[in-house]
């Protein structure tokens, strides 16, 4: 398959984030994707496939007045809308579909309209993790990383510096939830959630949603936008419980979606001018840096706190602030494709002067699956 | 125990040998009769090789701490103290979740690698939770 003839004609936000109580989780995926349609120059009736997370796609192609030939409703977590990247990639190359709406939108804070959370008791995670107490991402996600500190040196201070760093990009950006400046004390001092995190190493819970849309590179320059080109996928699933992933201290699905995705661009790390690493906790970061190859392990940490990835650094991280300030409706996935994607066209708040490839990695469950997508605006 | 106020879990067909198991207080586990791979969660087949020829056995109930959490905001279901959460790495290998008793739920009483014991702690007539506790001495 040859990936390098797709690209994003189409990207946006809802109108609103943050606190949206006015608005149901269906009716938030409609904003986004009427928002993407405008910023296409498209309607309903342009687009041939759909793709969605949490809501059927089902559910989103009727809501819009869409009759799809073809629908991908792969469902992993927050990373899902990489995997649908990558899967309507393949679609349009295989003439399957010729222009595809993904969308993602959620109602994390005010629950208009939301489902219901909850695991079967006789599932994996009901019969072996809830009943110890693993309800909810801060107990699940946050479980291996005092393993990662102990077998690399990374220390409490670290893992705040992350959050830090992340507010400095934050207060560039107009849209983000949390702005002003923190320090490494701020986040150590904030209220305990689970041992070692506190609040501030923890994302924000708000409403929100974003929406892409996909065309192959040939069509792609007639549209009104810069087209943002799609050079590199990657995609992988590991387990459904965080306490039989194979090793806590580095993630084989991201390690796997990640060479998928660097294998298929041809590119090197040294290529890299932007860098999206889905942040749900502050220890992400860290295992992204050194699973997709950017640090070796255990020096993620140093690399963080020498300011590589903060604003002048060599490699811009997380610009838009991240789950940790951003924004984080419950499927963060679609937020680091919206911003590599505004990075690409030269209309991000906190832009990269230059920047020509932006990788967008996202995790979904606990670890339990990865999508990494590399873009770039240049014309493969 | 008929008022434990906490989720339980239903066995299924493939993992009710475990619970069983439990109940009788005993951890099992499972080998491949093929290629002799010990795994968790059970299931009636070889996640190593796919054969589906396993014996379940009686598991020594040693285990060490690989990595845990404190979590001061437990669902109130769990009740109010803050409790570890833990994943332990049995002596066959495996690794389960579990939680960490009979020692306080602090970072110092909680030290990666400290031996650990398996200890049953029965929440209703047909369920008891495999925990594990510092091995004494």
């Amino acid at each position: 398959m040859k990936q390098k003839s797709v690209a994003i004609v189409g990207a946006a936000e809802t109108t609103n984030m943050g606190k949206i109580p006015n608005q149901s989780v269906i009716g938030l995926h409609a904003d986004a994707a009427l928002n993407a349609m405008r910023d296409a120059g498209l309607t309903a009736k342009d687009i041939d496939g759909v793709a969605t997370a949490g809501e059927s796609p089902v559910e989103l192609a009727h809501y819009l007045g869409i009759t799809p030939t073809w629908a991908d409703g792969t469902s992993v977590g927050g990373c899902s809308f990489m995997l649908h990247v990558r899967h309507a990639a393949a679609a349009i190359n295989a003439g399957l579909c010729k222009t595809v709406l993904i969308t993602h939108a959620e109602s994390g804070k005010s629950r208009v309209g939301a489902r219901k959370f909850g695991r079967d008791p006789a599932s994996q995670m009901g019969q072996f993790e809830v009943p110890f107490g693993v309800t909810s991402p801060p107990t699940m996600f946050t479980i291996p990383v005092l393993r990662y500190m102990k077998e690399t040196g990374t220390t409490l201070e670290d893992l705040a510096t992350v959050a830090v760093i992340q507010r400095e990009w934050a207060a560039k950006n107009p849209r983000a939830s949390y702005r002003d400046p923190i320090t490494v004390d701020d986040v150590l001092n904030s209220s305990m959630i689970a041992w070692p995190f506190t609040k501030l190493m923890c994302c924000l819970v708000t409403d929100g949603g974003g929406a892409l849309i996909l065309t192959s590179a040939e069509r792609a320059k007639d549209f009104p936008q810069k087209p943002v080109y799609i050079i590199g996928t990657g995609e992988c699933v590991e387990t459904p419980t965080v306490s039989q992933m194979e090793d806590f201290t580095t993630s084989k699905a991201f390690r796997v979606s990640g060479k998928k995705a660097f294998d298929e661009a041809g590119i090197k790390h040294a290529d890299v001018d932007h860098l999206m690493i889905y942040d749900a906790f502050a220890h992400l970061p860290l295992y992204g840096l050194e699973d997709l190859g950017f640090c070796k392990r255990g020096e993620a940490a140093a690399f963080i706190r020498e300011r590589n990835t903060a604003i002048g650094g060599k490699l811009p991280l997380n610009t838009n602030g991240g789950g940790l300030s951003y924004m984080h409706s419950g499927m963060y996935g679609m937020y680091a494709l919206q911003e590599s994607v505004r990075q690409m066209r030269g209309l991000a708040p906190a832009q990269v002067p230059g920047a020509k490839i932006s990788v967008a990695h996202g995790v979904g469950g606990m670890f339990a699956a990865s999508g990494t997508i590399i873009f770039s605006n240049e014309a493969p | 125990m008929a008022d434990y106020p906490r989720p339980l879990p239903v066995p299924t067909p493939e993992t009710q040998a475990f619970w069983d198991g439990c109940l009788a207080g005993e951890l099992r586990l499972q080998k491949c009769d093929a290629c002799a791979h010990t795994y968790f969660p059970p299931r009636d087949f070889c996640p190593a090789c796919s054969g589906r020829k396993v014996t379940t056995f009686k598991a020594s109930g040693k285990a060490s701490l690989y990595s845990y959490v404190i979590n001061h905001r437990p669902r109130p279901d769990f009740g109010t103290a803050p409790h570890s959460i833990a994943v332990v790495t049995l002596a066959e290998g495996p690794r389960m979740m579990t939680n960490i008793i009979d020692c306080p739920q602090t970072p110092e009483a909680l030290q990666l690698d400290m031996a650990l014991e398996v200890a049953f702690e029965k929440a209703s007539e047909t369920i008891a939770l495999p925990k594990f506790r510092p091995v004494k001495g």
